[in-house]
């Protein structure tokens, strides 16, 4: 049984007939210690969670073996593959890397396993804020908070000079706007029809103290929403004014975060929201020379802007949470792996490898943080008043109607738009409206 | 079914002895072939039976459970997340689908993008076919390979290359035609220019290759026996050549007609259906795999396949088509 070459001749084996792996299993010729198998899907990055698994692999000491699997690269692409997955009750998803909004759907839906008492205090600790929040369903922590992402306001220092803007303090989306007017620069903010959007919107909302959805547990049918309000008004008029008076550049109806980083990179930059990859994208550029260290240097960064003076504007919360299948065999496994994988030194060595904030206080202390990301207290001011997205699971409904009526940007009214969209959304909730 | 296939068998039959009678003639011979068999034709329908009827109940399998399985789902609203709470609706599926505006509009954008493509390929599919059929013989080969590498290509790559040329960030088409900051896929028109374009340059080979069988088939005693009656290069075009391929034409334009109007890839690829380019197809994966409305997107699915079924009947009833014509 111990021959490794007559093991090795069996698995091959197995890779080709479901029939012979059973066979395989039976014998106990799998592995040397029993080792489980832990599969993790991951959306794409720069190996830093493949890193992590290795590393936890090890650590385990033979207990089990974690391997990734890789999710499309957008976040929806990654939702619609678990999903279906899980629906069909998939069990070889041990380990999922899910984004933030769509942890009340897996949630609601029973497709993960709440995390078990033992973890609660360990997976919260020294955890900012909103990023808790958004783990918890039903007041049940039901995903561990791994990192918390979160836009800054990025800037040129040499436009926010020329405007008069003192950078120092708070500043507004208006001051931005006028600044951006008056010394004839756009303003990178996400105009295409996708979820970044959304993210705008409701940054834009929050800001102003209203939530785009007001009780996100209820059932569809008696949904309240916050979007037909003054808040609304208000946030319809930034978008529309950035949008039709070419604030945002020629092609603002399609700008996403890569597409509004290199417009900010090119002559009419200014200012703009974006999540911190802008600064090891742009440092990257500086590096193989497709662009000028002159522009790197200019770049300033600043927490994201308010929309009324004095109330800090809310800045999206994104990131990613860890959740568990509900239909693993290995559950207890994989919070153990998880509980690895979220170690406050592996959190610093991925923030700086790559570039997403962790969730955890205490891994910006690293003081390789600091010199490798200079921007981060900017990025922790903006995660101590950071928004969620509404925490529903029917998010999906919620944020289509927002990009079909707030769609395109220049077409947005002040009047219309926050109560054509309140509507569409309840219909699509009802199942109504298509989407 | 029979009975259906009786009739169309009939029709395309009167239409045929209607038409020419050469081929009257052998349609004649074939209905006298129907009244008494030789026992040699019934075993060979026999055979072709037994040969074909594995493939049959694949066919029927794997097409036909799907199908019956959304028309099924399509009365229920059902949500993939909570199969639990399921019920019956009384078919409001299909009045929410039908009552929305949003279903009206994709439909008209499909529509809009099926007649527009299917109608430049027919011409240049024609002018490709003229091409590859009269080119010298030395550089026919490579002439008719260059015609169909576009069909070789995945249509989501060649999406991807489409978007990617006129993409603002990365396109170089804008620099081409002196608009760098044209937002190509900012606006309706253009998004459909582009969109009508990667379309046609992806599917005109498959519409030139049919076309080429056509004029392949025409003897070519009969375009000397016009040009030897003094008929020009334009009347032997359209009173000779277009009237004798007019089965390859219809066949043709069938396929890519209902092949346009399940256009998908492109609209998902280049503006994922933004500024009202959404189509029918993208639709119904928006309702089921997005929205996991399982029941209203069967509900779009089913109404999809209706179409196409419309389509199907009005080129085979409406226009005659006969698909058994390349076997005469």
């Amino acid at each position: 049984m111990t021959d490794p070459s007559r093991c090795r001749r069996t698995r091959l084996l197995a890779g080709a007939a479901m029939a012979t792996a059973t066979l395989v299993a039976l014998s106990g010729c799998g592995s040397q210690e029993d080792a489980k198998t832990l599969t993790w899907y991951i959306d794409p990055d720069n190996g830093g969670k493949a890193a992590m698994a290795d590393a936890c692999t090890e650590a385990s000491g033979g207990k089990y073996t974690i391997q990734t699997s890789m999710l499309p690269s957008d976040a929806a692409g990654q939702r619609e593959q678990l999903i279906r997955r899980l629906a069909s009750k998939d069990n070889s998803i041990d380990i999922m890397s899910i984004d933030t909004v769509y942890v009340p759907e897996f949630a609601n839906a029973d497709f993960i396993a709440p995390v078990p008492e033992e973890y609660v205090d360990e997976f919260t600790e020294d955890v900012v804020e909103a990023a808790v929040e958004s783990s918890m369903w039903e007041d049940q922590l039901v995903v561990a908070p791994v990192q918390a992402n979160t836009q800054i306001l990025w800037y040129r220092k040499s436009v926010a000079e020329a405007a008069g803007l003192d950078m120092d303090k708070p500043v507004t989306w208006d001051q931005i706007i006028e600044a951006a007017k008056d010394q004839d620069k756009e303003i990178g903010a996400h105009g295409i029809r996708a979820e970044s959007l959304t993210v705008w919107v409701n940054a834009l909302y929050e800001s102003q103290g209203e939530a785009i959805v007001k009780d996100p547990e209820a059932e569809p049918e008696d949904t309240e929403l916050g979007l037909d309000s003054p808040a609304g008004e208000k946030a319809a008029q930034i978008v529309d004014t950035i949008g039709s008076e070419g604030l945002g550049g020629p092609n603002f109806s399609n700008l996403d975060e890569q597409g509004a980083m290199l417009r900010f990179q090119g002559e009419n930059g200014g200012f703009m929201v974006n999540w911190p990859f802008v600064y090891p994208a742009m440092k990257a550029a500086v590096e193989d020379g497709s662009l000028d260290q002159e522009v790197f240097d200019d770049v300033g960064w600043a927490q994201y802007p308010a929309v009324e003076e004095g109330t800090p504007g809310a800045a999206p919360l994104g990131g990613g949470k860890l959740a568990v299948g509900a239909f693993s065999d290995h559950q207890d496994e994989a919070f153990e792996a998880i509980s690895c994988i979220r170690e406050t030194q592996k959190q610093s060595e991925y923030y700086i490898t790559d570039g997403l904030p962790p969730a955890t206080r205490a891994a910006f202390d690293d003081p390789k943080v600091q010199q490798e990301a200079p921007y981060s207290d900017a990025i922790l001011d903006s995660l101590d008043v950071a928004k969620s997205r509404p925490i529903s699971p029917y998010y999906n409904g919620i944020t289509g109607g927002i990009q079909r009526s707030w769609h395109p940007p220049a077409d947005v009214s002040p009047e219309s738009t926050p109560k054509t969209s309140a509507d569409l959304i309840l219909e699509i909730l009802r199942g109504e409206a298509l989407l | 079914m029979t009975n259906d296939d009786t009739h169309l068998l009939t029709t395309s039959e009167t239409e045929a002895t209607d038409t020419a009678a050469g081929q009257g003639a052998s349609a004649a011979g074939k209905r006298k072939g129907k009244a008494h068999k030789s026992q040699r034709t019934k075993d060979e329908a026999r055979l072709g039976l037994m040969l074909a009827w594995p493939a049959g109940a694949v066919l029927l399998l794997v097409t036909g459970y799907p199908i019956l399985q959304a028309v099924y789902q399509s009365f229920f609203n059902k949500r993939l997340t909570d199969p639990d709470n399921a019920y019956f609706n009384w078919g409001l599926n299909y009045v929410t689908v039908l009552t929305d505006p949003l279903w009206w509009q994709t439909l008209g954008f499909t529509l809009l993008i099926t007649v527009f493509t299917v109608a430049v390929e027919l011409v240049l599919g024609f002018a490709f076919a003229v091409v590859m059929l009269n080119a010298l013989k030395a550089v026919r080969g490579p002439i008719r390979t260059i015609i169909l590498i576009p069909y070789g290509i995945i249509t989501v790559v060649a999406a991807f290359s489409w978007k990617y040329a006129f993409d603002l960030g990365t396109g170089f088409v804008g620099t081409w035609l002196g608009m760098e900051s044209f937002d190509w896929f900012g606006n309706f028109w253009s998004s459909f220019a582009v969109i009508s374009l990667a379309e046609i340059w992806k599917t005109t080979p498959f519409i030139s290759l049919l076309m080429l069988a056509g004029l392949a088939q025409i003897p070519g005693d009969m375009l000397e026996a016009a040009t030897v009656d003094g008929a020009s290069r334009w009347q032997r075009l359209v009173r000779v050549t277009l009237p004798n391929m007019k089965a390859s034409i219809m066949v043709a334009l069938m396929f890519r007609t209902l092949e346009a109007f399940r256009i998908f890839d492109s609209v998902f690829v280049m503006t994922e259906g933004a500024n009202g380019t959404a189509t029918v197809s993208s639709l119904a994966y928006d309702q089921t795999i997005s929205q996991l409305q399982t029941g209203l997107g069967s509900a779009v699915s089913v109404l999809l396949f209706i179409a196409v079924g419309l389509i199907c009947l009005l080129f085979i009833k409406g226009f005659n088509v006969n698909l058994g014509a390349g076997k005469e």
